[in-house]
Order: C-alpha cells, then structure tokens, then sequence
C-alpha cells in the first residue's frame, strides 16, 4: 500500500474514532484518550530507535520532559497556538537526539542504556535548578476553557495528539519500508556487516535518534496545557520511560503495528484500572505484563501472531516478513 | 598497469604486541592472489586495516589510485573494496532477498547507480550462488556452506573491483570448497580482482596467481605458488623446523 493512502486510511480511521467520541459527549473519553493517543506516539517513536535500531533508550521520559518544558518557556513569553509548540518541541528534542546521539552512539546495549538513562538525570537536574520554568516548584499553566466548535479544550487537545500519532505511525511505517528502514535493520543486526556493505552506520543512528527525540518532544509539547501544572517529577515521569518501552516490547518491535498494538492495549488498560481500582496499581501491571510477554511472546503480540500465521503462507502478516510478493515458503 | 591496492609499509599494533610490521603489498587488477600464514599471523588484522574496521598506525593503503587514510568502512565500500567475514555475519532478521538489497541500495547506489528492478536483480544474485530457490528464507534456515555463499553473494552485490575472501572455506567438505572456488573462479573471469585467505593448502594452490605468506605480523614469503611453498623460510614456518 502506499503511503499516502495509508496516511488517509489512518486519518479515516482517527477521523471516525474522534466523531464517534463526539457522539459520546463525554469529556473524560477525551481525557483519557489523550493519554493512550500519547502513549501511541512516544512507543512508535521509541521503536524507530529502539525496535529498528536495537538501541534501547531509557531516556524517553528526557525528551517528552523537553518537549513540554519548551511549552512552558514559550508560554511564558508568548503563548503560542499548539501546533506551533508542538514543532519547537520537536525541534528542541530533535536537536538533543542527535546532540545525545554523537555523544553515546559509540557505546551499545547495557552502556548506552545507562547513557540514556544518565541523560534524563542530568536533564531534570538542570530543570530543577531553572528558576524561569519554575524550578521544582513547578509552573502553572492556565488553559483556555472550552474552544470552538469543539467545545471542551482537551477535546482540541486529543484532536492534536491523534493527527500526531497518525502522523508518528505513518512515518514509522514509511521509513520501515524505505532505504533507511533496511538500513536500520542491518544496525539491529550486525553493524560491522552493515559498514561492509556500504551502509554509514553512524549517520544512520543519528537520524533515528533525531527523529525519535523530536516525536517524543512533539508527543510532550501539549502536555503542560493538558496537565495545567508541571513539576519537574511529574514531566521526567518513570512511567514514560517504562511504558514506551513495555508498549512496543509487548506489541512487539520490529514493525509499526507493534508499538501501536502496545500503546492501545497497555495504555487503555492503565486507563480503566485507574478508574476502577487504583492509579497506583498501573506500573505493577506493566511490569506483570511485561515479564508474562518476555517469556510466552518475545516477539511480541505481532510475533505470536506471525508464528501463527507461517503455517498458512497466504496470512496477510505471514507474508510481510518473507517479503510482499513472496512466492510463498518452500516446504 | 598501475596496482589496484597498494600497501606501503603498513603497521598495526595491539598495545605492546606488533600484529602487522613494514607490510608492503601490491596487488594488481583481476589478479587471484592467495594470502596464507599460520594462526595469529595478521591475516585477518591485515583485512581489517584494509576495510577500515581496524585503523593502522604506520604506513599506507592506495586502493585505485586514492589513498584510503580516513576513509571509513561503508565508504571503502562504496569504492569497490568487499570483504566477507571469517564467521558469517548474515543479517539475521532480513531474508536473503533482504540481505542482497542492503549493498544494492546502499553501495551501489550511492555510486550514482540504480538498478531499475532491485528485486529482480536480488534474485539474480541469489541465483549465481544456487540460493534462489530460499529468496525469502531467513539466514537462521541456512546451512554452513550456503550461508558462506550468501556472505559472498552480499560482498558480489556491492559489484566490487576487489573482493576479500576472509577464510571462506573453513568447515566445508572438500566438494562444498569446490562449490565455492567455482565461485570464485567465476568473479575473477568477470574481472573482479580476488584476495583468498584460506588454511586449506590445495585450495589455495590451485586458486591462486600468486602466493603471499604472513608469519608473525611479517610478510616473509610473496612469489608464485610452487616457488613460495618450496621456500626454506614458509616451510619452516610450517612445520616448525
């Protein structure tokens, strides 16, 4: 399919999914679908680094903290219509992508793990101590209350984070089709093959970190409007990192679909055990989850049903990975 | 005829132990020059400062006609130098067809030149080697000898003027190393200038122009075949007389 369809498809189906919520007339589908449509961009923009590459980064909650707190700074100077906060959050985490990528790129698996996670530290550290974005006191921002013709503002601010993810999910499924898919593939897998065979490893890592680090900025660029008080601890959250992580570990990583089957499931879950037991239980979840899937699917949901699928060669998901015209498997 | 590769007083050095000393090599287009010496002799560090993938301290590499100092691997690539690894290094988790497209659309085509079907011209490749029939396998289905020839089908997709064959051979029965000198063979009528590191004697003998022997980091034997093997110095390396 091409990708311009697809982003149309996806639309549609973002289209039709934001009107039947409209029909629902409730506020708290919004609130809450606001954060499971997050999570839909941060684990797709983790996996471009993290599934594609095979680099995990455990700084996610870093460049979301980054992406909000430029909101933060520029509303105090001006406050700015989201879409354009949304692109100086990305370029703001972009650019610290690759700044961080040139730093650590030479160290892999544990250490530049360690790396990332050090990143995050250093970052609200430096929060922390900027009084102008309010320091750990934290800042208050007040949004407007009901917006036209929407009316409720967070119903314009889910519109936002949907064209967003659908934006996030048409890239990552562009880029895993093209040249520099393949490319990041032969990262993931062997780099000294992938150097052998012309492909220039480090360029290619710098740009899945730019671009991942500039969509988890976009997907923190709204969140001081939806959150109305940001506090350094709440921005740099643990769960951010953990759950874009657990997301495409459980959807599974090395296509589109997984960190967006991932974010659905985990986040809507997190979503209605909030509500009907408790939000402190929702990182046991994850982590539950999370050990379960590691051991019966470590490929993931898309995995599970891949292995599924192998045994009948005309699966739509069987296919893909041998190949979009595959004559099939031989015997 | 001016020399493809050129090594000039190469050095290479691990801490305080010498890998590679006053190395000078020559090697001229469409050449078969075989490259023997015993375990721990440089063999594969003198590839690798060759590649890029190790960088030598002390002397030079002259690959057609430019020097190769700071050039990094993908870009030695890109100029014509494919190696294969002693291990196959497939990529693991792209079919073989996959696997064939990563040096199309990165080697070649950063050359300035785009094959109009690259899926056809994966097969293509494929077929040359007898793989075709596993296009969309993944390397993990692969016997030994097949995943050597799909690590020699992946350095022939970079269309190279010189291959690197590190130890292509080691493992395989003797009709399985025929198979793969065939090969070879093949790419050198081609026009394709091959280096041959390998421990099997008879194989090498029979492939090879030429004959260069590293012992030691040091290259003390560079001649025809029957003359190298005849020489005092490489037999009592050999055999340890």
């Amino acid at each position: 399919m091409r990708s311009d369809i697809f982003f149309l498809i996806c639309l549609a189906v973002g289209g039709a999914a934001f009107a039947g919520a409209m029909a629902l007339d409730n506020d708290y589908v919004f609130f809450a679908g606001y954060v499971v449509l997050q999570y839909v961009v941060l684990s797709t923009a983790w996996n471009i680094l993290g599934g594609y590459c095979g680099y995990v980064n455990f700084g996610t909650a870093a460049f979301f903290a980054l992406g909000a707190y430029s909101t933060v700074a520029i509303h105090k100077l001006y406050p700015l219509p989201i879409p354009l906060l949304l692109v100086v959050g990305g370029a703001v985490s972009g650019l610290v992508g690759l700044i961080m990528g040139y730093l650590t790129l030479r160290l892999r698996d544990a250490f530049f793990a360690i790396a990332t996670l050090a990143l995050a530290v250093v970052l609200q550290t430096l929060i922390v101590n900027w009084d102008y974005v309010g320091g750990s006191r934290g800042a208050f921002i007040v949004r407007p209350e009901v917006i036209a013709p929407l009316g409720n503002y967070v119903r314009y601010l889910c519109l936002i984070m949907l064209l967003l993810a659908v934006a996030a999910i048409t890239s990552a499924r562009l880029i895993e089709r093209s040249r520099l898919g393949y490319g990041f593939a032969t990262i993931r897998d062997d780099e000294l093959a992938a150097e052998a065979s012309g492909v220039p490893t480090l360029r290619l890592k710098l740009i899945a970190t730019m671009i991942s680090g500039a969509f988890m900025g976009m997907a923190g660029a709204p969140f001081p409007y939806y959150i109305g008080y940001v506090q350094p601890s709440s921005a740099f959250g643990l769960d951010y990192a953990i759950n874009s992580i657990a997301m495409p570990l459980i959807g599974g990583t090395t296509t589109w679909v997984g960190p967006l089957i991932g974010a659905i499931l985990l986040g809507s879950l997190q979503q209605i055990v909030t509500v009907t037991i408790s939000s402190a239980i929702n990182l046991l979840i994850v982590g539950f989850l999370l050990v379960g899937f590691v051991i019966v699917a470590p490929n993931g949901i898309v995995g599970l049903v891949r292995g599924f699928m192998q045994h009948k060669p005309t699966g739509l998901f069987g296919r893909r990975r041998l190949g979009v015209n595959a004559p099939g498997p031989t015997p | 005829m001016t020399a493809l590769l050129e090594i000039d007083k190469l050095g290479k050095r691990f801490g305080g132990f010498v890998a590679l000393e006053n190395i000078s090599l020559t090697v001229g287009p469409g050449e078969r020059v075989g490259l023997i010496g015993p375990n721990g002799s440089g063999k594969s560090t003198l590839v690798n400062c060759i590649c890029g993938t190790l960088r030598n301290e002390a002397g030079s590499v002259r690959f057609d006609g430019h020097p190769l100092e700071g050039a990094s691997t993908h870009q030695r690539t890109r100029r014509g130098l494919a190696r294969t690894f002693q291990l196959p290094r497939p990529f693991a988790s792209l079919s073989l067809l996959d696997n064939m497209r990563v040096p199309l659309l990165y080697a070649v085509g950063a050359r300035g030149r785009r094959h109009t079907d690259i899926e056809a011209r994966c097969v293509e490749l494929l077929r040359e080697v007898g793989l075709e029939s596993k296009a969309w396998r993944l390397p993990r289905d692969l016997t030994q000898v097949e995943m050597r020839k799909l690590e020699l089908a992946r350095a022939m997709a970079a269309e190279p003027k010189l291959l690197i064959a590190d130890e292509s051979m080691a493992g395989l029965t003797p009709s399985e190393v025929e198979d793969i000198l065939a090969l070879l063979r093949r790419l050198n009528t081609e026009g394709i200038t091959i280096i041959l590191i390998e421990h099997i004697m008879r194989a090498v003998m029979s492939f090879s122009q030429r004959l260069v022997v590293l012992v030691s980091g040091r290259k003390i034997a560079d001649g025809p075949p029957d003359e190298v093997v005849r020489n005092p110095e490489v037999e009592s390396a050999y055999l340890g007389q």
